[in-house]
């Protein structure tokens, strides 16, 4: 049993830490995620040189030969500093796909995204699907060698940020079929895509995205066109994984500052942190804290286990941190009274983006009833 | 005991809600619950039913009340829920109305109430203090007695809309010597004296609904001061058991459960709509239970109301429950959208922009919501200490 990072994990973590520190303390990202862009492309080409967009690629991919548990590495520090960049786009969820790639996608876009030079979305929710990856209206046809792709992708985030969408589509079957989805690579340039893009109430950045019967090559298929369903939901597990730790992150800053602010606001010439009734509701979320910890790493060590059992594993996270989030989320701004309400400290937005890490890949809902049907089908298999 | 309506009820119940269908400005449908509208569309409604004599249901008819019993009150706000019409807003109404009318004189009641039944003044609190929340006793701001006037000096802060107040009531300490409750006096502040200041303070879901106020040697006359100096707290703990049970918000609640089951039925969880999932039914099914059970325990509190006691701490219950169900409702609201909780509509309609939000029309503002409830646990006396106040006054702990 082994819970320590390795040396090159905590030299990430500590480095990453002490750059938000410098670079991302509260006041310069409340202006960076007001100004037009929204984000700061030089942040992220500092992010490839201290290695993070390489972190957790092989060697042979070019990476620096880590995995998942670098990604968590780096979304929690990521969640402690609220930031906006989208690594999670495009290093744990585009990368991911083109791990799976051909060499020459590997060559051609995973080269790119190491150095810093391409940023991703994923384009995979659409306004009718909710969390089903399979529920798509989005197609792509054939054509010629290559694919036409027609459809509507609904708040891809990160997209006007990208170059490069990483788009799901049907190819064939009836909506929410298993077996007929395909994944492909579009440049954001390309002809027929347009996009709407507009803020997010948790200061990111995203887009409704069209495709007007985009046409892309052959070389723009990730894995088998027909089948790819299991691949998607791969991808999306070990992008749960990282969204749980960057979920990690917020909880124990948003605990942090509830913390410090009931040691020093008083009221009833007590600090209100000496009410026993704060301090139960400060130790229930400080266990909610602990618990998320402990499920993340269950689910990041469970990436490379058998499908069922992976998927149990995220979903059981995603349904644990989803109520974490949310309960300290909602307790942290309780316990700043008045003060919690207010835009200008931090931890409001600690609780927006905990509010909206439980909606991404799933809700509770959602990852309750796929670990359900999970349980339910090792049942019935034990039952044979 | 009965729960039906009477025929003289549901004659009542059909003439308000033809006068509702009648007089309800078109323009501000679906307003309703948004805190960001203009003085006029804030007023709109109140300045008809002020023309009417129903813009204070709950006032003895000596002072403009309408005198009907608690169930005629009961159906008026559960028709205007209906609608989402916008209520009048509650410091003239249900907060500073009532104490005029208790405690202060007779000019002072000729002076003011006529105005704040047609909705003409617009008032504003003046309760809280950066160093005063939850121990409102503790406020600093002065009153310093000069000849006929009184001198004012502090800062009040959270005071919801002062930016569109006429006046404000005032909570200020006239005896610094005093026990902290016993030397504080309940003063009514033109909002346009001389040193006056009104900062906004911006909110988490990005509205400007509160200020901090800032009073420098504001002079306001003596006949200013409600009923006797020093015994403000009375006053002000009067005001607070009314505020409270305006809180509950049960007809408005039912209307947005009403609201949340529409859109269940258009969001589909893996092709079934949301409403037909046992997941989510259940959960309209406990907060409609948990809604019923709020709604009892109002119209027992409205009974007893009748029957000539007032809201005590029995209206911490409503204001508990009436604000967790109004936090569970939009909790579930965003669930309900799925990912189209995430665009930030007012990011994208700011500077009078007339873009139109993403995603379907209910789905916008859904997080805005969400995130503007959470103050209700907060304000009016928060959550724990409604709860401290049922130990000790109801359990004697
Ligand atoms: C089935 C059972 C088996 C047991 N076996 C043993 C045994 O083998 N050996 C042994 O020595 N004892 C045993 N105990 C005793 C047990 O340790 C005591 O019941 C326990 O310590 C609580 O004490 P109490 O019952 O006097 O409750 P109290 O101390 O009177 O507490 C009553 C309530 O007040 C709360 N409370 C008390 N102080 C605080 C505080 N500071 N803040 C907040 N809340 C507080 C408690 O949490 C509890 O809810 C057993 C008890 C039970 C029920
Ligand atoms: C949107 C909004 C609108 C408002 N509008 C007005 C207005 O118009 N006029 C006005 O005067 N005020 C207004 N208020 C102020 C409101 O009444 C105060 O925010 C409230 O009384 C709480 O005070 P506080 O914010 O200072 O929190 P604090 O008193 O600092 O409380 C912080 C936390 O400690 C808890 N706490 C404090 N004391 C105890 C205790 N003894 N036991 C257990 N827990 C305790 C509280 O419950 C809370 O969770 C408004 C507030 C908000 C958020």
């Amino acid at each position: 049993m082994d819970f320590n990072f390795t040396e090159e994990q905590t030299m990430i973590r500590d480095s990453l830490a002490r750059l938000i520190k410098d670079q991302y303390d509260f006041d310069t990202r409340r202006k960076v995620v007001a100004s037009k862009d929204g984000w700061r492309p030089e942040m992220w080409a500092q992010f490839a040189e201290l290695g993070l967009l390489a972190a957790p690629f092989s060697e042979e991919d070019g990476g620096l030969g880590g995995g998942p548990i670098d990604a968590m590495v780096v979304m929690e520090e990521f969640g402690k500093g609220l930031v906006v960049e989208p690594f999670l786009q495009t290093v744990v969820l585009a990368g991911g796909f083109l791990k799976a790639g051909t060499e020459a996608q590997k060559q051609d876009h995973l080269a790119a995204l190491i150095s810093g030079e391409r940023v991703f979305a994923f384009a995979y929710a659409e306004p009718k699907g909710r969390y089903n990856l399979a529920d798509l209206e989005t197609t792509a046809t054939k054509d010629g060698s290559g694919w036409k792709i027609s459809g509507h992708k609904a708040v891809v985030i990160g997209a006007p940020w990208a170059s490069h969408l990483i788009v799901t589509a049907r190819t064939s079957g009836g909506r929410r079929d298993a077996k007929g989805v395909g994944v492909f690579i579009v440049a954001k340039d390309a002809k027929g895509v347009t996009t709407r893009d507009y803020p997010t109430v948790d200061g990111r950045r995203a887009s409704e995205v069209h495709f007007d019967n985009v046409t892309v090559g052959a070389d723009a298929v990730i894995g088998d066109p027909s089948d790819s369903l299991g691949l998607v939901e791969k991808v999306t597990d070990e992008a749960i994984a990282a969204l749980c730790a960057e979920a990690c992150g917020a909880m124990k800053v948003a605990n942090a500052q509830t913390v410090d602010y009931s040691k020093t606001r008083k009221q009833f010439g007590t600090p209100i942190g000496k009410f026993q009734v704060l301090q139960h509701r400060m130790a229930d979320m400080f266990i909610e804290h602990e618990q998320s910890i402990s499920m993340t790493y269950m689910a990041t060590l469970k990436l490379e286990e058998d499908e069922v059992t992976r998927k149990k594993a995220a979903s059981a996270a995603k349904v644990r941190i989803g109520q974490a989030g949310r309960f300290v989320g909602q307790q942290s701004i309780q316990i700043h009274g008045g003060m919690g309400m207010t835009d200008e400290l931090a931890i409001g937005h600690y609780f927006k983006r905990l509010t909206m890490i439980d909606s991404e890949f799933g809700n509770v809902d959602h990852h309750l009833k796929r670990y359900t049907e999970l349980s339910a089908a090792d049942v019935a298999v034990a039952a044979e | 005991m009965n729960l039906e309506f009477s025929p003289e009820e549901i004659a009542f119940r059909d003439e308000v809600r033809t006068f509702i269908r009648d007089n309800y400005p078109q323009e501000l449908v679906g307003l309703g619950n948004r805190e960001d509208l203009t003085r006029e569309q804030f007023l709109a409604w109140h300045k008809i039913l002020g023309k009417k004599g129903w813009s204070a249901p709950a006032w003895p008819q000596k002072y403009g009340g309408t005198g009907w019993t608690s169930t005629q009150r009961y159906i008026w706000s559960e028709e205007n829920a209906r609608v989402d019409a916008l209520m009048p807003l509650p410091f003239g109404i249900s907060m500073v109305g009532p104490v005029i009318y208790t405690f202060g004189n007779e000019e002072q009641k000729a002076k003011h109430l006529p105005g704040i039944l047609a909705g003409d003044v617009w008032w504003a609190q003046g309760y809280s203090e950066p160093g005063a929340g939850s121990d409102l006793a503790s406020l600093k701001t002065t009153a310093v007695r000069d000849g006929d006037h009184y001198i004012l000096n502090g800062q009040k802060t959270w005071t919801t809309l002062a930016q569109h107040a006429d006046w404000g009531f005032f909570l200020c300490r006239t005896d610094p010597s005093a026990k902290a409750q016993e030397g504080i006096s309940f003063i009514l502040v033109d909002m346009k004296s001389p040193g006056i200041e009104v900062r906004p303070i911006k909110l988490i879901d990005g509205t400007h609904e509160v200020n901090e106020t800032w009073l420098t040697d504001v002079r306001v006359p003596v006949e200013n001061l409600v009923g006797k100096e020093n015994e403000g707290w009375t006053y002000a703990k009067f005001l607070l058991a009314h505020e409270r049970s305006g809180i509950a918000g049960v007809a408005r609640s039912k209307r947005g459960v009403e609201r949340l089951r529409t859109i269940a039925t258009q969001e589909t969880m893996d092709g079934t709509p949301l409403i037909k999932t046992d997941e989510f039914a259940r959960k309209i099914s406990q907060l409609e239970i948990d809604l019923t059970a709020l709604e009892f325990t109002e119209l027992r509190t409205l009974a007893s109301e009748a029957a000539g006691k007032g809201p005590g701490p029995e209206s911490s219950i409503l204001k508990i429950k009436g604000t967790e169900i109004q936090q569970r409702l939009t909790e579930l609201t965003l669930e309900a959208v799925g990912n189209y909780g995430a665009p930030y509509a007012r990011g994208m309609m700011h500077d009078g922009s007339n873009e139109v939000g993403v995603g379907p029309d209910y789905s916008n503002f859904s997080a805005d919501s969400y995130f503007n409830m959470r103050k209700t646990s907060i304000y009016g006396g928060s959550n724990e200490i409604q709860r401290n106040i049922i130990s000790k006054m109801i359990l004697g702990l």
